[in-house]
């Protein structure tokens, strides 16, 4: 079961600096990431950060171009907010919340050029398209940095179908997807005038808002603020900081698992 | 946009502007005789219309909110707004997530608490784009919102800074945004520098991003004398 503690409870701790969980207002969770979970796809990650869980899956097909982007490959994310994965999230078509979560695990992975759609140009009115899922499997806060997490392990593994005589071939021997470098995100919680990394689910439910902050080793990449709550531009730039300080551990485990 | 186009060539931009100048901005408030706010907004080539309806009931019934008002917010492109193609009309992706950010930003400033039960709708309807439309729909929301009369604790303004090589740029027209290396929407209150909408993509130093917030909040004393102007006319023309 998933416990979710009151606000004044979380308030009452962290005006002593403390955490339910007893780490540091900038320590993560355990995080754990998992390869090739969904053989089907060409490459595929579970990602775990505490207790919230997220299943990221890599298809490659051979489909249109954009009409704007004739040249280009494909490159699109998408994101479920499974009802098994939380009582608040509802059946139905996506939620804002989803479309947004998907939209800015994109625009990292975008911004950061992992992919290059350039070099996925087949032939005229062919290209290779590359579809993410990401699948959230149990909630308790953060889903950004673990999607990210997700997406880019999923795409750094990926298996890249060969297309010959009309046919994608999906077996045999195949080479990795080419990508270029690592994107993740650092996500806060601003509760009180307090800045947490990595807010649990409790904590999700008593922040006033939040900032997800994605960058590779030498530059910011995609930044998102969430809810109604306001940040200064000094706490902006120490939220900037500290990405840049505790990314490289992300970067090391993503790296470790796909063998670089 | 397939090639990319020069966007700096002898110190200026493609429309002549310096880094740091925004385009031309107009705003009339009460445009919209139905609504109790409403506001008209050119932004260089972007055209706004906002309207606020509300406070009123909360419907359905279950989105009630004893405590305070909840707000609705749509952000919309027309089909016809853009240079390019016909666009597809009801709220693709893009727009929902718009829709939500700006509806945060408002959620931050109105004095929800003053509604119980109520809800406040915001609609913004870009009748033509060219870049930068959701920060020219926050601004035209914020002035159709203090029009109505709608308690706020400040009015907020919202503008883009782009990166065009290592040289940050305000306020990006279409031609500059789909050519830049960076794109970073931020909707500010003026009163306190506080951030209320902040998105980016595209490549930032830490350095660079720092003076792209300055070059902002700098940005909103001109933006916020606008908005002011457009209320004070609106009021002159009542009381006259």
């Amino acid at each position: 079961m998933m416990k979710i503690s009151s606000k004044d409870y979380i308030n009452e701790l962290l005006a002593k600096g403390a955490r339910e969980s007893g780490r540091g207002l900038l320590d993560y969770r355990n995080i754990g990431i998992g390869l090739d979970r969904i053989p089907h796809a060409e490459g595929s990650a579970q990602v775990d950060i505490g207790n919230t869980r997220i299943l990221a899956a890599v298809k490659i097909t051979v489909g249109e171009p954009m009409l704007d982007k004739p040249d280009e490959g494909v490159l699109m994310t998408g994101a479920e907010l499974l009802p098994l994965a939380n009582p608040e999230y509802e059946m139905g078509p996506p939620t804002p919340e989803a479309i947004q979560f998907a939209r800015v695990v994109d625009r990292g992975i975008r911004a950061a050029n992992i992919i290059d759609t350039k070099s996925l140009f087949i032939e005229k009115d062919k290209v290779w398209c590359i579809f993410v899922d990401l699948y959230v499997l149990n909630y308790d806060g953060n889903l950004y940095d673990a999607g990210t997490l997700a997406a880019t392990s999923a795409l750094l593994s990926a298996k890249m179908p060969k297309y010959e005589n009309e046919e994608v071939i999906r077996e045999g021997n195949l080479a990795r997807l080419k990508t270029n470098g690592v994107v993740t995100s650092c996500t806060f919680a601003k509760i009180g005038d307090k800045l947490l990394l990595d807010p649990d689910g409790s904590e999700e439910g008593a922040m006033s808002c939040n900032m997800t902050i994605a960058n590779d080793e030498k530059v910011l990449r995609a930044m998102q603020k969430g809810l109604r709550g306001s940040l200064k531009p000094e706490e902006l730039n120490s939220m900037v900081d500290t990405t840049f300080e505790k990314s490289k551990q992300l970067r090391d485990m993503i790296k470790k698992a796909v063998g670089e | 946009m397939t090639e990319k186009q020069q966007l700096i060539i002898d110190g200026k931009r493609v429309d002549g502007r310096r880094f740091d100048e925004l385009r031309p901005i107009k705003i009339e408030a009460g445009v919209i005789k139905n609504a109790e706010g409403s506001a008209y907004l050119e932004w260089g080539d972007n055209k706004v219309l906002a309207a606020v309806y509300g406070p009123k009931e909360a419907m359905p019934k279950h989105v009630q909110d004893p405590n305070k008002a909840i707000i609705k917010c749509r952000y919309s492109m027309a089909p016809f707004s853009s240079k390019e193609e016909h666009g597809r009309s009801g709220p693709n992706r893009r727009a929902i997530e718009i829709s939500k950010v700006t509806k945060e930003v408002f959620e931050n400033v109105i004095l929800l608490e003053s509604f119980p039960g109520s809800e406040i709708d915001i609609f913004i309807e870009i009748l033509q784009s060219d870049g930068g439309t959701r920060a020219a729909g926050i601004t035209a929301a914020a002035v159709a919102l203090a029009s109505s009369g709608i308690p706020m604790k400040d009015v907020p303004f919202a503008v883009a800074v782009g990166k065009v090589g290592e040289t940050l740029i305000l306020d990006q027209n279409y031609i500059e945004d789909s050519g830049s290396d960076a794109d970073m929407p931020i909707a500010m209150l003026p009163r306190t520098n506080e951030i209320v909408l902040m998105q980016m993509d595209g490549s930032l130093t830490k350095e660079q991003f720092a003076s792209a917030v300055a070059m902002i909040a700098e940005s909103g004393k001109e933006i916020g004398r606008i908005q002011r102007e457009a209320l004070e006319k609106k009021y002159k023309q009542v009381s006259a």
